[in-house]
């Protein structure tokens, strides 16, 4: 069942899609803006979709889902309501990002690509996010947190619940 | 409000690079409004935002003009002084101000107009830091878009190329492939449509160039290729730039757009009878996609595989159309080749190597950042003169350049100077600007395996000495890293490398076991001790270690609750001490003890 949230996205998506339609020469080029968009839109790129934007666009579901598997960009799940993408670029990587994934990991019980169980944060890599001087970095949804150590990310992971507790107390 | 410039006293540019904004130089801007205001300055002069100005470690920057004033580290408190001393009595605020001899921050005194001398550091990121990159005024007044009036009305396309050719400027991609060159190919090729393109795709995963000098000045990357589209006769260019730069991508789009509204992109460009315009793709996290003919697939909407050159994308690109393509930085020099002159551009730089390179300098060094040297600098210079050597006092060990595809070299090679040539020359590559220090504290055979990781992962699948050789090589050097290494793994290592070197198709592939053949050469006995001795002489490779129970034990017990094997034993308030022969190497008592008791050797 749709909900009118839904409905208004789909909306918007398909806005989109005819605007690349009408305005540009070679629509089928603009599959990989499109899949942006819907990601936008939708947080993920469900198989409802992908059928969608095969039928509005003329392209076979196949190909998009062979477009959406191969990068890397794309989640092809619902994502948690966090999002922390941990950098492990080289400089992170030779100043211990590897230790901080392990600890991330370990109090997440997660893997990369992964999603909590009760949906609250969802564990992503990143390659350099451009502040390597502050290397090792997580980037939580839009904020980047440096220096970090194992303890200091478990404070931070905490203070998230914490506020999300909060939140839905008050 | 638009302000009346010619009034202007004073600029403030704030870093909002993402060092710097981490440490707080969006609050910053507050408290400098709110001081100006209270001291009635806020007409008198403006705030401008910058990207990363390269002093990362030092965040967050501030540079105040007149004078060109830095200032490090500054806080909320700060502020009320530099407004009052600096810009009302005149007086800088010494204790605050970075002054020391590097490189780079000697450019932004010697930028005037252009100084011709050659000592002119910074000719890609020229403007980045001076001026507001979301200002095409700011661009035009230091000689923005006067290339594009130059050419037109002086210059024919083949001129420009010329000019392009005799300044010796190398593909600032990573290949080094001379841009005149290239650019003549696509002219030559007869075709109704051809298009410009620019790579920001900025695959190399410790580095960050591109993305900086799009976010600190869009419009000279525009400019250059509007250049390129005159001289190679397109009229469409394409940005093809990853999605992961959210703010390059919103200036960039601001910059097409007020380009276009002054009348530089568009219809007959400034009432000539050329048109060219610009247009945005997003990239979506396909490091393969940097390679060109990949990139082109992607553009077209399709998945990122490369396929064979010949044909180069010069005669057979984008829809099958005669496509150049370069890289952002390749871009940013070309305004000042033609502005400059070929001649001037020649004078910087080595023999076969002209003009400047930018690194992200980062990893175990001191001031990280972006530098931008000319070509011929050595790597001594880079990471001790500019990068303040080795932090924590430790020892130098490697540097890598090149990131993925290029190679590790040790402490004999830092005379080297930097060209395409002598680097390759060395066992590594220039590539697209990384350059990560590295200190004793690091492993090169984790660093190698690091980088196979990253290149296995990223394969994207189509040849099989690339997807299968790369994943065989990395289960040999994750093998070596958990001590389980044996006779032979060396050899076969090198002769997978050199067979994926010799069979892939693109590339990614071709270059990926470098980063293992580059310290398989510098760092042989590194490889030999994990395989014979079993040791990690960095410490790193944590199933080598050995945890061992220090004369620091106060015999709390947190080691032997937390050991998921039973290892450690010892009564309450006696030292404990671990079994060997059970531990599994976990480190977790390592990482609980409170009194730094537990070792690892
Ligand atoms: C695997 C792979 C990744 C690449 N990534 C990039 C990149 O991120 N940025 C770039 O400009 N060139 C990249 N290149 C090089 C491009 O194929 C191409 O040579 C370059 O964009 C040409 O521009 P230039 O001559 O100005 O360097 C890559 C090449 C390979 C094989
Ligand atoms: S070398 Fe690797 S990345 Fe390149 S085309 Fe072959 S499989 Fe793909
Ligand atoms: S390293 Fe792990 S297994 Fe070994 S003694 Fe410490 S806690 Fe126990
Ligand atoms: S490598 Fe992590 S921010 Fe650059
Ligand atoms: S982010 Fe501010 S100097 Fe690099």
């Amino acid at each position: 069942m749709q909900t009118s949230l839904e409905n208004d996205r789909m909306a918007k998506l398909k806005k989109y899609m005819a605007d690349v339609l009408e305005k540009t020469d070679r629509p089928e080029s603009y599959l990989i803006a499109v899949l942006h968009r819907a990601q936008n839109l939708f947080g993920y790129l469900s198989r409802d979709v992908m059928d969608e934007i095969a039928l509005t666009m003329n392209i076979p579901t196949s190909h998009i889902w062979g477009v959406a598997t191969f990068y890397h960009y794309f989640k092809l799940k619902p994502q948690g309501k966090h999002s922390i993408a941990i950098c492990l670029g080289t400089a992170c990587y030779v100043k211990g990002a590897g230790d901080i994934l392990r600890t991330i990991k370990k109090e997440l019980k997660i893997g990369i690509g992964e999603t909590t169980e009760d949906g609250f944060f969802s564990l992503h890599e990143a390659r350099c996010l451009g502040a390597c001087g502050l290397a090792p970095v997580v980037m939580i949804d839009d904020k980047i947190y440096g220096e970090l150590t194992n303890q200091k990310i478990i404070e931070i992971i905490n203070n998230y619940r914490k506020r999300d507790r909060k939140s839905k107390e008050g | 409000m638009k302000k009346n410039k010619s009034k202007e006293n004073f600029i403030i540019t704030l870093c909002d690079g993402p060092s710097c904004i981490h440490n707080k130089s969006k609050e910053l801007k507050r408290d400098i409004e709110i001081q100006l205001e209270k001291k009635g300055l806020s007409d008198n002069g403006r705030i401008i935002l910058s990207g990363c100005l390269g002093m990362c470690s030092k965040g967050p920057i501030l540079i105040v003009n007149p004078g060109y004033t830095i200032y490090g580290h500054v806080t909320e408190k700060d502020i009320p002084e530099i407004v009052e001393s600096h810009l009302v009595k005149g007086k800088p605020v010494s204790r605050l101000i970075i002054d020391e001899d590097h490189l780079y921050n000697r450019f932004f005194r010697v930028f005037g107009d252009v100084g011709f001398f050659g000592k002119q550091m910074r000719i890609t990121l020229r403007n980045c830091g001076i001026i507001d990159p979301e200002s095409i005024d700011d661009y035009i007044s230091l000689r923005g878009y006067e290339a594009i009036a130059k050419i037109l009305s002086d210059m024919k396309p083949e001129e420009v190329i010329e000019e392009v050719k005799r300044s010796g400027l190398r593909g600032r991609g990573g290949a080094g492939f001379p841009t005149g060159m290239k650019w003549e190919f696509t002219a030559n090729q007869k075709s109704d449509e051809k298009y410009v393109i620019c790579n920001a795709d900025e695959g190399d995963p410790g580095a960050f160039m591109d993305r900086s000098a799009i976010e600190g000045d869009p419009h000279t990357v525009i400019e250059g290729m509007i250049i390129g589209g005159y001289a190679v006769g397109s009229a469409k260019g394409i940005v093809y730039i990853r999605a992961e730069y959210p703010l390059a991508i919103t200036r960039l789009e601001k910059a097409i757009k007020d380009a276009r509204d002054s009348g530089f992109l568009g219809e007959n460009i400034l009432g000539s009878d050329f048109s060219f315009d610009i247009e945005i793709r997003l990239g979506a996290g396909a490091f393969v996609c940097g390679e060109e003919t990949a990139l082109i697939h992607s553009i077209e909407g399709s998945r990122g595989m490369p396929r064979p050159r010949p044909p180069y994308p010069s005669v057979n690109g984008l829809f099958g159309k005669p496509t150049l393509i370069n890289n952002v930085e390749t871009w940013a020099n070309v305004p000042v080749i033609i502005l400059d002159s070929a001649d001037w551009f020649r004078k910087v730089g080595t023999e076969k190597s002209k003009g400047t390179k930018v690194f992200a300098l980062a990893g175990k060094v001191k001031n990280t950042g972006l530098v931008e040297v000319p070509m011929g600098t050595t790597l001594r210079e880079i990471i001790f003169d500019i990068g303040g050597g080795i932090e924590k006092g430790k020892k130098f060990k490697a540097v890598q350049t090149g990131g993925p595809s290029g190679g590790c070299l040790p402490e004999k090679y830092l005379d080297t100077p930097i060209d395409y040539e002598s680097l390759a020359k060395a066992g590594s590559i220039m590539g697209s600007g990384g350059m990560i220090v590295i200190d004793e504290d690091s492993c090169m055979v984790n660093i190698a395996k690091f980088f196979l990781e990253f290149t296995q992962n990223e394969s994207c699948g189509k040849c099989t000495p690339c997807r299968e050789g790369t994943k065989r090589m990395l289960e040999i050097l994750t093998r070596i890293t958990e001590g389980k290494g044996e006779q032979g793994d060396i050899e076969k290592l090198e002769r997978l490398g050199n067979l994926i070197k010799k069979a892939s198709l693109c590339g990614l592939g071709q270059s990926a076991p470098n980063p293992v053949l580059s310290t398989l050469t510098n760092f042989r006995e590194e490889y030999e001790e994990h395989i014979k001795h079993k040791k990690c002489r960095a410490g790193e490779c944590r199933l080598l270690l050995d945890y061992v129970i220090n004369d620091k034990c106060v015999g709390c017990g947190a080691c032997k609750r937390i050991c998921p094997a039973g290892a450690v034993s010892g009564n309450p308030k006696t030292p404990h001490v671990i079994d060997k022969s059970k531990c599994i190497k976990c480190g977790q008592c390592y990482e609980i003890c409170k009194f730094g008791a537990v070792d690892k050797k």
